[in-house]
């Protein structure tokens, strides 16, 4: 498989009835429905998950690690989304959570929590630089940072060039466990637990195409239910076992977290992909000049809202502010400072891909965007999808592009057998 | 062989949640022709601009769009009041938006020369009480 289009969400053929759903909600317009069934085009793909939501089949669906993954290691560190706090109610406190996580199986768990908190102290000093580009766009969710790649080249260079909380927790946790238990660095596998599959992609094809430090992703829905019932046998007082974060980390996983987290300038939360690509249209007119910072998560209320969750977003959102008051009021939490941040700063930058180009020779290109205009024209304009096709303009761009035909429209086929028939007429 | 691509838009007045859709529709015909993100990103700050300025200033007006193998050429008109004094309206900071234009965080006054810093031509023709038509060249390749 080609490293570089390695896709986490994928179609369950099986499932798929060729409707046009899918096609009409994807931001990149990457799928098209052909011989009634949806296609991917893995190439304009960013793993938003937009698809996986509103398929009214499931037939779409992010390939996650399976658990037996776990069995492929010595030591096995868990490293919990903070969202994955948000799907339980009131008896299940994040204590008790990771408590069930090491009785699943895990020998360590290093909240992604505790990353985060690193990463907003590092985005601090990174915001204080002289050379960044203002709006500084978020780097967190993967799903934005590959829209900006294929969609607005000029952005990337407003990106936050920090390590995700992810890959800063796998880093970091594997350290830690190396200099307390002396545990070999070969023997340990870190585990991401994902609300999403746009991270999952994020591990098996990172955008500098470095090796990420997690091991294996598993779907926060996958283990949901085994969680619960650890935790409903868990009897009298539980342990704390590990060093947790604060508040501020925790936070994260919904949309306002990131960005209140930092103490400076104008700062936004954007979170729903089509609100994002209208803020990044903004931002590339150089219409934001009075905002600093724009926190964009591509889910509904942040990674709460991700596909592979459990819960509604909503009461996932009162759940997980249930814990940070809780830990607000607790004290006992409080945020480590860093010392230094150069180690999670990107050491190169992500590269625009650009696959919306219509050919490479822009006389061509040119040539191909006449067709397309002259073909639209003559398309009904209704934007059906029945074609397969999003809207008629893209038809008219599939038909340039030689992988769709004209007759392909319902319209144009209808015009079609009326000329037949009328010739047909006139022999007889 | 005569290759251009042209594109008419109408901008309405007084009507924000409008402005910028013709400069972002021009920026995605950019982006599938293939042109440097470096140019996109010029040409749709300066046509982005223009087209807030017959907004503001002009009651809505036109764009029209020509693009070629070499360079986009960008006309906006309007049938508003016109610059009495262009000198001064391309100074930054210069500006007659009216407060409620600048509480929206418009109006700024650096319109006219953020579109000169952005285009490789940029000539205006200006009438008071009949209208103003900025045209406006970006060159593919830096001359």
């Amino acid at each position: 498989m080609e490293q570089a289009y390695f896709h986490s969400v994928t179609l369950d053929k099986d499932k798929c009835k060729g409707c046009t759903n899918c096609i009409k909600h994807c931001p990149t317009e990457a799928i098209r429905v052909r011989s009634n069934k949806a296609v991917i085009i893995r190439e304009r793909c960013i793993d938003c998950g937009e698809c996986i939501r509103v398929c009214p089949y499931h037939a779409k669906k992010a390939v996650t690690d399976s658990p037996d993954i776990l069995k492929g290691y010595k030591y096995k560190i868990a490293l919990p989304a903070p969202s994955l706090y948000g799907q339980f109610g009131p008896p299940y406190s994040r204590e008790r959570i990771i408590s069930a996580l090491l009785q699943m199986g895990f020998d360590y768990v290093f909240e992604v929590a505790r990353a985060a908190e690193i990463v907003t102290q590092a985005s601090e000093i990174f915001l204080q630089s002289d050379d960044i580009k203002t709006p500084v766009i978020s780097s967190a969710c993967p799903a934005v940072v590959r829209l900006i790649q294929v969609r607005f080249p000029n952005l990337i260079d407003n990106l936050l060039k920090i390590e995700s909380p992810m890959e800063v927790a796998a880093a970091l946790a594997k350290q830690e466990v190396h200099e307390k238990y002396g545990i070999p660095y070969e023997d340990m596998g870190a585990f991401f637990l994902s609300p999403c599959a746009a991270k999952v992609t994020s591990v098996k094809a990172p955008y500098e195409n470095k090796k990420s430090r997690v091991d294996g992703v598993l779907a926060i829905k996958d283990i949901y239910l085994p969680l619960l019932e650890l935790m409903k046998k868990q009897k009298g007082g539980v342990p704390e076992p590990f060093s947790l974060s604060s508040a501020i980390g925790v936070a994260w996983a919904g949309t306002g977290g990131e960005s209140d987290a930092l103490d400076r300038g104008r700062r936004i939360a954007v979170h729903g992909i089509k609100n994002i690509n209208d803020i990044l249209e903004q931002a590339v007119q150089e219409s934001l000049d009075n905002i600093d910072f724009i926190e964009a998560l591509a889910c509904p209320e942040g990674c709460l809202g991700g596909p592979l969750t459990v819960e509604n977003p909503f009461i996932a959102k009162v759940n997980l502010k249930n814990e940070i008051e809780k830990i607000k009021k607790s004290d006992a939490h409080k945020i480590k400072k860093i010392e230094s941040v150069d180690e999670f700063i990107w050491k190169s930058t992500v590269e625009y891909r650009p696959i919306m180009k219509l050919d490479d020779d822009m006389m061509k290109a040119l040539e191909k965007m006449q067709m397309i205009d002259e073909l639209t024209e003559g398309l009904p304009g209704l934007d059906c999808g029945a074609c397969g096709a999003p809207s008629c303009r893209a038809l008219a761009e599939d038909i340039v592009r030689e992988n769709a035909r004209e007759t392909d429209c319902i319209f144009k086929l209808r015009e079609k057998v009326s000329d037949i028939a009328n010739q047909l007429h006139q022999i007889d | 062989m005569n290759n251009v691509i042209v594109r008419d838009y109408d901008i309405p007045a007084n009507d924000f949640t409008a402005a910028g859709e013709a400069s972002s529709s021009v920026r995605k015909i950019l982006v599938q022709l293939g042109v440097s993100p470096y140019v996109v990103k010029r040409t749709s700050i300066a046509m982005y601009e223009a087209e807030i300025n017959a907004v503001i200033h002009g009651h809505g007006g036109k764009a029209h769009v020509e693009i070629d193998g070499s360079k986009v050429y960008i006309r906006i008109s309007d049938e508003g009041p016109g610059i009495p004094d262009l000198e001064l309206a391309m100074q930054e900071g210069y500006s007659t938006a009216p407060d409620s234009i600048r509480e929206m965080g418009f109006g700024a006054g650096m319109g006219l020369s953020n579109i000169k810093k952005h285009s490789d031509i940029m000539k205006i023709d200006t009438e008071v009480n009949k209208g103003t038509t900025v045209h406006i060249t970006v060159f593919f390749n830096a001359i």
